[in-house]
C-alpha cells in the first residue's frame, strides 16, 4: 500500500487552507473554515460529515462552482492537475471541468435535462472537450452507456424513461465520458435503494480501477466510506477534524467526534448494545463558538477546548487529528466497542 | 429553578408568557418595511383613506351636488385646486368625495369575492371528487364571461345603484379566488401535518379550514390586493358607461365620463379623477408585489 | 406472551391509476404482541408506508381486517374511530412537513389534548403544564414553547412530532421512517428516545424503515416486503442469522458495514423493482431472482411457516426442504 502510494504519487489535487463563507443579508454562514488535503492519482478519499459540515461547499469550491453571491472564497488555493482553479477565467474553467475533473450530484432526478435524449447529453459533454465529429461523439456516448450497464440502444430515450438508479448511471457516464482524472461524487447513492446502491457503488469502483480516476466521495455513510475509500477526512463545522487512511481512522479512531459517529450507528453484528449518541445539536455555521466547534457536544472537552482553536496533532505519517485534548500526551478516547 | 416550580403547576406566569413569541405578522411586516415600492403603495392608500375620512367629516352632499352656473369650467386655482366642472361644482371636493365609492367598491367587492371564492375553492381543492367538479365547472362558466359584461348584465337586471355595482363586481371576482384557493390548497393538502391532524381525530372540514387554509392564504392575500386595483378600475369603467353609480354622484369613472365631453375645453375634468384612479391602482399593485415577497416563508432568512 | 394487540388479516389496498390498478398492499397478514416492536423493511414502492396508513385508517383499505384489541377498525363508524385514534398514533418521516408551519410548539402539542377533550375542564395553565411535561419527556427545552417549527432543526422537530403523538397517551404507534431524514448523530438520539419511551410507557411500535441496521437494532420481529407482499417474516435474530428468501439475502448482503474490509462480496440483484401495476400471477420477485425456475411462474407463492416462527413466500422453500441450496451457483450469504 505505502509502496504504491510513493511510487505512484502523482498529485492530482491539492487543496490548501480553503475558507468559504456565504454572506447573507443578516448573517454569515461559515461553511468551510480552513480545509487542506491532497489526492494522488487513482486514490480515493472520503469526505465524511453531517449536514452543514461543509462537504458539498468544499466540492463546489474545487470545481470553482460556489454560487457568488452569496458565496465568498475568503482564502485558499486549489490546484487541479497543475491548474490554479480559483484564479482561472470562466472560459478556461469550462475546459477543465468535465475534462480533468467531473462531479456527480445526489439527486439524479434534477441533474439531467428532461427534453434531451440521454445519448445526446453524453455526446454533448464529449464534444465540448474533445475535437471529434458529432457521430464519433455519439458512438462514444453509446460506448459509455454500455460501460455503466445500460444497453446502447437506449441512448435515444429521454431521462423520464429511466429509473432513479439508471439516471444515476447516466450521470456517471456523462461525468466519465472524457476520462477525467478526478471524479467528485456528492452523496451519489443517498437517494437510491440499498440494492441499487450496491450496484452503483460497485460500478463506480470498477470504472475507477479501469480508468485510474481519483475519487472524492462525499457522504454521511461510514459504510459507503469503508467500501469505497483509501483515505478518510472527517469534517465538522467546516474543518477536517481527523484525516488518515481508512485503517487509521476506522481502526485507530482518535477524534471524539469520529468516535461519536461510530457509537451512533447500530451495529448489525451485535444486538442489544445501546447506542451512544452525540448529545446536543449539530453546530450552527452562522454562530460558531470561539474554540473548538465540537467542544459543546464533546464529553472530553476542557476549558482549553472552549477557549482556543484546536491544535493539530500528527499520530503517524498518514494520520492527523485536530483536537486540543492531545496536547496532553496521556490523553486517549475511550474508544468505541470495536467490532473487529 | 424557576423551571421546577413551573412544573409543579403553581406558577404565577405561564411558560408561554415568559418566552417571547415571534409573530409571523411582525416578521412579515419587518420584511415589507424594507420594500420601498410596497411602502410607497401603502402610504398612498393610507392618504386615500384619510381623504375619505376627511370627506365624510367635512364635505356634505350639498357641497358636491349644488349647481353654480356662474362658476363653470374654471381652471385650477387657489380657491378651486382642481377647477370646476360643467355645472360649476368644485372638482376637488367632488373627487375627494368620490374616494368613498372607489375605495369601498375596491375593498368590499374583493372581500365578497374573497370570502365566497376562498370558501368554495378550499372545499373544491380539499375534498375533490364530484364536489370539486361541480364547483370548478360553475366557476369556469363565470370566468368565461368577461367581467365587464357580467357587471353590465347584473346592473341591468338589478338596476343601477351603488350597492348593485358592488355586488356585480364582487361576483365577477369570485371565480379568480376559487381557482387560486383550490390550487393553493392542493399544494398544501398532501403535507404530513394534514395526516397528523387526521390521526388525532379531526374532522375533514375542520382540517380543511383550520390546518390547510391558513397555510395557503398568503398567495390569496397577494391576489386580493392586486384585485382591488382591477375592481376600482372596473367600477370606474362601469360608471363611465353609465352602469354604475347614478349620474350626479361623483364616482371617479362618472367624473371622467362627464369630463370627456369637454376634453378640449377643460382637460382638468378628466385629468384629476384619472390621476386618482391611477394612483390607487398603482399603489395596490405595488403593495401586492411587496406582500408576495414579505409573506413568502422561503425568504425567511 | 400471547397478548396480541394488533392483528392484520389479508389486508389489501389498490389504487386506481391511468395505467391500471396499483397493488400497493396485496394480501398482508401479521400480528403484533403488546409491548413489542414489529419492523417493516423494504425498498421504495414496496407498500410499507401505505400499509402503516391503512392500519390507522388514514387511508381506507380496499379489503381485509385490522383488529386492534379485539375490534375490527375497518368496521368502526366515525365516532368510534375518533375514540380509537387516542390509542393509535403515527410518527412521520419528514420532520419538515409533518408540523404545521403556522403553529407554535405549544399549539402543536396541545392540539390533540384540546381537540379530544382529554383534560376536560382543565384550565389553560393545566394544559400548558401537560405540554411542558411532554416536552420534558421528549427532551425539548422549555424555552422553545413558543417557537415555530421553521426555527428548529430536524432532530428537535422530530421530537415535537413524537410529543404530539404521546399527548394522546397511545398504546400503539406507527413509526414511518422516523429517523431516515436525520443526521447520524441525531438519529441515534431519536432511536434511544423511542426505546426509552417504549420501556417506560409499554408502547407497541410498528417500525417502518428501509434501513436494515436500524430495524435490526430496534425490532423483535421483522417483516420484509416486496411489491406489496410479505416475502419473509421472522424474529429479528433468526432473520439476520438465517435469511431464506433470495430477496432478503440480497438486502442483507447489500448492507454496508462501517468496518475496514467489511464489505467484500455482496449479492448483486439484477435490474430494479418491477411495476406494481396489475402484476401477473407469478412470484413478484422472479424477474430479479437468480434461482428462478418454471415453478416461480406458476402463481404467487404463499407465505409458509418453514421453521417455528419463520415464514417465507418462495416456491423453492418448503418446510423441511430448501431447493435453493441444491441449485448451482448457490453462494452462502453468511
Amino acid at each position: 500500500m505505502i509502496d504504491e502510494s510513493t511510487t505512484n504519487s502523482e498529485v492530482v489535487l491539492e487543496v490548501e487552507d480553503l475558507v468559504v463563507h456565504y454572506e447573507l443579508k443578516n448573517e454569515t454562514v461559515k461553511a468551510v473554515n480552513g480545509v487542506s488535503f491532497s489526492l494522488t492519482k487513482g486514490r480515493s478519499i472520503g469526505l465524511v460529515g453531517e449536514t452543514g459540515a461543509g462537504k458539498t461547499t468544499t466540492a463546489l469550491a474545487i470545481m470553482n462552482l460556489v454560487p457568488k453571491p452569496p458565496g465568498v472564497i475568503k482564502s485558499g488555493t486549489i490546484d487541479v492537475c497543475g491548474y490554479k482553479m480559483l484564479e482561472l477565467k470562466p472560459k478556461q474553467l469550462e475546459k477543465i471541468r468535465g475534462k480533468e475533473i467531473s462531479m456527480i450530484f445526489q439527486d439524479p432526478m434534477t441533474s439531467l435535462n428532461p427534453v434531451i435524449p440521454v445519448g445526446d447529453q453524453i455526446a454533448e459533454s464529449v464534444r465540448l472537450h474533445e475535437n471529434v465529429s458529432a457521430s464519433q461523439a455519439y458512438d462514444r456516448a453509446v460506448e459509455m452507456l454500455e460501460l455503466v450497464g445500460i444497453p446502447g440502444e437506449r441512448a435515444g430515450e429521454y431521462p423520464h424513461q429511466f429509473s432513479g438508479g439508471m439516471r444515476q448511471r447516466v450521470l456517471i457516464a456523462i461525468a466519465l465520458a472524457c476520462n477525467p482524472r478526478i471524479l467528485i461524487a456528492d452523496e451519489p447513492t443517498t437517494a437510491l435503494d440499498v440494492t441499487i446502491q450496491a450496484q452503483v457503488l460497485n460500478m463506480i469502483n470498477d470504472l475507477k480501477k479501469k480508468f485510474g480516476t481519483a475519487l472524492i466521495m462525499i457522504t454521511h455513510d461510514l459504510g459507503v466510506v469503508a467500501k469505497m475509500c483509501d483515505d478518510v477526512a472527517v469534517m465538522y463545522a467546516g474543518r477536517i477534524v481527523e484525516k488518515g487512511t481508512l485503517e487509521d481512522v476506522f481502526n485507530d479512531t482518535k477524534h471524539p467526534y469520529t468516535e461519536g459517529l461510530f457509537n451512533s450507528l447500530p451495529d448489525i453484528s451485535k444486538k442489544g448494545t445501546d447506542l451512544k449518541p452525540i448529545p446536543g445539536q449539530i453546530a450552527d455555521p452562522t454562530r460558531l463558538p470561539e474554540g473548538c466547534a465540537f467542544a459543546p457536544r464533546c464529553r472530553y472537552a476542557t476549558d482549553a477546548c472552549r477557549e482556543k482553536p484546536p491544535t493539530i496533532h500528527q499520530i503517524s505519517p498518514t494520520h492527523f487529528v485536530e483536537c486540543t485534548a492531545y496536547d496532553d500526551p496521556g490523553f486517549h478516547i475511550e474508544g468505541w466497542q470495536n467490532h473487529g | 429553578m424557576t423551571a421546577v416550580t413551573q412544573k409543579q403547576g403553581q406558577s404565577a406566569t405561564l411558560a408561554s408568557r415568559r418566552y417571547k413569541k415571534k409573530s409571523g405578522f411582525v416578521e412579515s411586516w419587518n420584511r415589507l418595511k424594507t420594500n420601498p415600492g410596497a411602502m410607497f403603495g401603502l402610504i398612498v392608500l393610507i392618504i386615500m383613506v384619510l381623504l375619505m375620512i376627511y370627506s365624510f367629516l367635512f364635505i356634505t352632499k350639498d357641497d358636491v351636488m349644488a349647481i353654480n352656473s356662474g362658476n363653470r369650467f374654471k381652471p385650477p386655482s387657489a380657491q378651486h385646486p382642481f377647477g370646476t366642472d360643467s355645472m360649476g361644482r368644485d372638482l376637488f371636493k367632488r373627487t375627494i368625495y368620490g374616494t368613498r365609492y372607489s375605495l369601498t367598491v375596491g375593498f368590499f367587492s374583493v372581500a365578497f369575492g374573497f370570502i365566497v371564492g376562498v370558501f368554495f375553492g378550499t372545499i373544491a381543492g380539499y375534498f375533490g371528487g364530484w364536489v370539486e367538479e361541480i364547483i370548478m365547472r360553475v366557476s369556469d362558466v363565470m370566468a368565461s364571461i368577461p367581467g365587464m359584461l357580467l357587471g353590465m348584465v347584473i346592473v341591468a337586471v338589478l338596476g343601477p345603484s351603488f350597492l348593485n355595482l358592488l355586488i356585480a363586481i364582487g361576483i365577477s371576482n369570485i371565480s379568480g379566488f376559487v381557482r387560486m384557493a383550490r390550487a393553493s390548497v392542493l399544494s398544501v393538502k398532501g403535507s404530513e401535518f394534514v395526516e397528523a391532524a387526521r390521526a388525532i381525530g379531526m374532522s375533514e372540514i375542520r382540517i380543511a379550514f383550520s390546518q390547510v387554509l391558513p397555510n395557503s392564504i398568503s398567495p390569496l392575500i397577494v391576489t386580493a390586493t392586486a384585485r382591488i386595483a382591477t375592481s376600482v378600475l372596473a367600477a370606474a369603467g362601469l360608471s363611465f358607461i353609465g352602469f354604475g353609480v347614478p349620474v350626479p354622484l361623483p364616482e371617479w369613472g362618472a367624473l371622467i365620463s362627464d369630463g370627456r365631453n369637454y376634453l378640449s375645453l377643460a382637460p382638468h375634468l378628466t385629468l384629476f379623477p384619472g390621476i386618482f384612479i391611477m394612483l390607487v391602482t398603482f399603489a395596490c399593485s405595488l403593495l401586492g408585489d411587496g406582500l408576495r415577497d414579505a409573506l413568502d416563508p422561503k425568504l425567511k432568512q | 406472551m400471547g397478548d396480541t394487540i394488533l392483528e392484520v388479516r389479508n389486508l389489501k389496498k389498490y389504487f386506481k391509476s391511468p395505467r391500471g390498478m396499483v397493488h400497493a398492499v396485496d394480501g398482508v397478514q401479521f400480528s403484533i404482541e403488546r409491548g413489542q416492536t414489529l419492523g417493516v423493511v423494504g425498498e421504495s414502492g414496496c407498500g410499507k408506508s401505505t400499509l402503516g396508513r391503512c392500519i390507522l385508517r388514514l387511508i381506507e383499505p380496499t379489503e381485509g381486517e385490522v383488529i386492534f384489541e379485539g375490534r375490527d377498525i375497518c368496521k368502526l363508524n366515525k365516532r368510534e374511530l375518533k375514540e380509537l385514534r387516542k390509542d393509535m398514533q403515527i410518527i412521520f418521516q419528514d420532520p419538515f412537513s409533518s408540523l404545521n408551519p403556522r403553529k407554535t410548539v405549544l399549539e402543536i402539542i396541545s392540539e390533540p389534548i384540546i381537540f379530544n377533550k382529554l383534560m376536560k375542564g382543565a384550565s389553560k395553565a393545566e394544559i400548558e403544564n401537560r405540554v411542558l411535561e411532554l416536552m420534558d419527556t421528549v427532551g425539548i427545552a422549555e424555552r422553545l414553547i413558543n417557537s415555530y417549527p421553521h426555527e428548529l432543526d430536524g432532530g428537535r422537530r422530530q421530537r415535537i412530532g413524537i410529543a404530539r403523538a404521546l399527548a394522546m397517551n397511545p398504546k400503539f404507534i406507527v413509526c414511518d421512517e422516523p429517523v431516515s431524514a436525520l443526521d447520524v448523530s441525531i438519529q441515534a438520539q431519536i432511536l434511544n428516545l423511542l426505546k426509552k419511551l417504549q420501556k417506560e410507557m409499554g408502547l407497541t411500535y410498528m417500525f417502518i424503515t428501509h434501513d436494515l441496521a436500524v430495524v435490526h437494532y430496534f425490532s423483535n420481529d421483522i417483516i420484509v416486503m416486496y411489491l406489496g407482499q410479505i416475502v419473509e417474516k421472522a424474529p429479528s435474530e433468526i432473520l439476520f442469522n438465517n435469511p431464506l428468501h433470495p430477496y432478503t439475502k440480497a438486502l442483507l448482503s447489500a448492507i454496508l458495514v462501517p468496518k475496514v474490509g467489511g464489505n467484500k462480496d455482496s449479492i448483486q440483484l439484477r435490474g430494479e423493482v418491477t411495476s406494481p401495476i396489475d402484476p401477473p400471477d407469478e412470484c413478484r420477485f422472479a424477474k430479479r431472482c437468480d434461482y428462478r425456475c418454471e415453478a416461480c411462474e406458476a402463481g404467487n407463492p404463499p407465505l409458509l411457516e418453514v421453521e417455528p416462527n419463520h415464514f417465507v413466500a418462495c416456491h423453492c422453500i418448503k418446510p423441511g426442504e430448501n431447493l435453493l441450496k441444491e441449485r448451482e451457483g448457490y453462494v452462502s450469504a453468511g
